[in-house]
């Protein structure tokens, strides 16, 4: 892809507001921070799930443009997805972080951080809430 | 000044990350070479020259040390890991055993957690309280604010020389003459202030201090805790085995040899601790008065040329520290270290470690630029112009 697309697709996502909506009180709502593996980021996510799927998900906090874009991009993705759609397409990023072998057809416009293994500095942020997203799926789908 | 007797500075960086860590002058990393080339053997240990050797230069640097903070005797100096290490032994073994459930120590929102988190186990596992002293509108500390939530149970007053996200001064002769006429201890956390303010411990009349070397432009991982020698004598070693102990019987019966070796058992970090002591030379060598003229000065042209700039928002213009904390207006602190990173300028982004200062800093992240006497107004001149030129932050660093 240009990277001149890469860079609004970023920016787009980093500037959209539509899923910067907290649900702090809402027992609905799985609430995880990926603040655990980080110093910096703050960012907030809340997982709505019925019946295996996704019927909401949001987040909210401060973080940088890769940490905020990508989070956006991932909420985008998984909306409305069952648990193993979603745990696929998160296996699937994360191959592509990791420079292996992965299916490019399902991670929409995920793929832009295709090379981001060229910023060593900045996988952590492309993986942040990812990795924050993925644990509490996994949890959801082994606690049934 | 001096940028000739770093070997860090010939590699094309503006390193203004100092209150991270200082960069090191050859002449300290030559030091360190020396003693494992020339005359590598352990402390207090061999009847040879070389051991001999050791043990005076060992022993010398707690005589440097006593000089460079002008404590009372070199007893009174206890070589440590870092100024982390010092904190927690004093914490966990003065301060545990002397305070009761009730007690109550002041510190402040602006601390680093090293100062904090010590005293929160502390709080849950004995009941003491810990309490902050309100900030004024500098987010400074000052008596008159600290009057205010002293009361009779105040024990320990434990608070940063110069904080680390700020930079601010504390007025630290007039809290201890304040604490000590109300029977409260003071500890002081001296990591950013060592090397860059005059501590004097007489003067001062400081109970207990904690530093690190590697932010005094000497090696990682060592540090010295001052405590006066009443204190420090009634201090119980968090650490027990070779070196710090007189004699041990079969039935467990255990003497412990005097202060402060009693604080230091098992082989120390004798490269770091000569290491340390080279540090310490060199500051004097270039003259303390010099370089906390020069680094004042510094920082002035930097928050007055940063003032200059629209899109820069700066939270402690008013302080005298060497640090500056900044945003880029509408920019996520990280965003604008990588952007600075691209131009090889070093700077610190994120809360530096004072996670809860946001509750009256009112903004979680910052870029932060902590200066050293290296530092030149050249350096300052170059992340101005980048600075200036931040308009197309992203299309550089995306």
């Amino acid at each position: 892809m240009d990277k001149d697309l890469k860079r609004s697709i970023i920016l787009d996502n980093y500037q959209d507001k539509s899923n910067r909506i907290r649900h702090d009180n809402d027992n609905n709502y799985i609430k995880t921070n990926t603040r655990i593996n980080t110093c910096i980021d703050n960012i907030d996510l809340y997982i709505k799930i019925n019946n295996n799927i996704i019927e909401d998900i949001s987040f909210e906090g401060e973080a940088c443009v890769i940490s905020t874009s990508s989070t956006n991009i991932l909420i985008n993705l998984i909306r409305g997805k069952s648990i193993e759609d979603a745990i696929k397409i998160i296996d699937n990023y994360k191959k592509m972080i990791d420079e292996k072998e992965y299916d490019k057809d399902i991670l929409g416009e995920a793929i832009v951080y295709d090379d981001i293994y060229k910023q060593p500095a900045r996988i952590k942020c492309a993986t942040l809430s990812y990795d924050g997203i993925y644990k509490e799926l996994v949890k959801y789908r082994d606690s049934k | 000044m001096n940028r000739e007797d770093f070997p860090m500075l010939n590699k094309d960086i503006i390193y203004f990350d100092n209150g991270a860590t200082t960069l090191k002058p050859k002449c300290v990393i030559d030091s360190i070479s020396d003693y494992y080339s020339n005359y590598s053997a352990n402390a207090h240990r061999g009847d040879y020259k070389i051991s001999q050797k050791v043990d005076s230069m060992y022993e010398g640097v707690r005589e440097k040390i006593r000089n460079f903070i002008n404590a009372k005797e070199t007893s009174e100096i206890v070589f440590t890991n870092g100024c982390t290490d010092g904190i927690n032994r004093v914490v966990f073994g003065y301060f545990k055993y002397k305070l009761k459930a009730g007690d109550e120590v002041l510190i402040t929102e602006s601390e680093h957690a090293s100062n904090i988190l010590p005293w929160f186990i502390l709080e849950k596992s004995i009941g003491i309280k810990v309490k902050y002293i309100p900030l004024d509108s500098n987010y400074e500390v000052t008596v008159d604010n600290l009057s205010k939530v002293v009361n009779d149970n105040t024990k320990v007053i434990s608070l940063a020389y110069v904080t680390n996200v700020i930079g601010d001064i504390r007025p630290i002769r007039d809290i201890c003459e304040y604490a000590h006429k109300n029977n409260i201890l003071v500890l002081v956390d001296g990591a950013q202030s060592i090397g860059h303010i005059k501590m004097d411990m007489m003067v001062d009349d400081i109970d207990f201090l904690c530093a690190s070397a590697h932010k005094m432009y000497g090696p990682t991982g060592v540090g010295f805790l001052y405590g006066k020698y009443d204190l420090l004598n009634d201090m119980i070693p968090l650490e027990y085995g070779g070196g710090m102990n007189a004699m041990f019987l079969e039935d467990g019966y255990i003497e412990l040899r005097e202060v402060p070796v009693r604080f230091e058992a098992g082989t120390q970090n004798i490269a770091g601790i000569i290491g340390m002591g080279n540090a310490i030379d060199y500051i004097n060598k270039i003259g303390l008065k010099n370089i906390i003229k020069y680094e004042h000065e510094l920082k002035e042209y930097l928050v007055s040329e940063l003032s200059k700039l629209d899109n820069i928002i700066i939270y402690n213009k008013d302080t005298i520290g060497n640090t500056v904390a900044f945003n880029i207006k509408d920019v996520f602190s990280q965003d604008t270290a990588m952007y600075l990173d691209k131009y090889n300028i070093c700077v610190r982004a994120g809360n530096h470690c004072a996670k809860i200062l946001n509750n009256v800093f009112n903004v979680n992240n910052t870029c932060r630029i902590s200066l050293a006497f290296y530092n030149t107004k050249e350096e300052i001149d170059k992340l101005i112009t980048v600075l200036k030129n931040s308009n197309n932050i992203y299309k550089e660093i995306l």
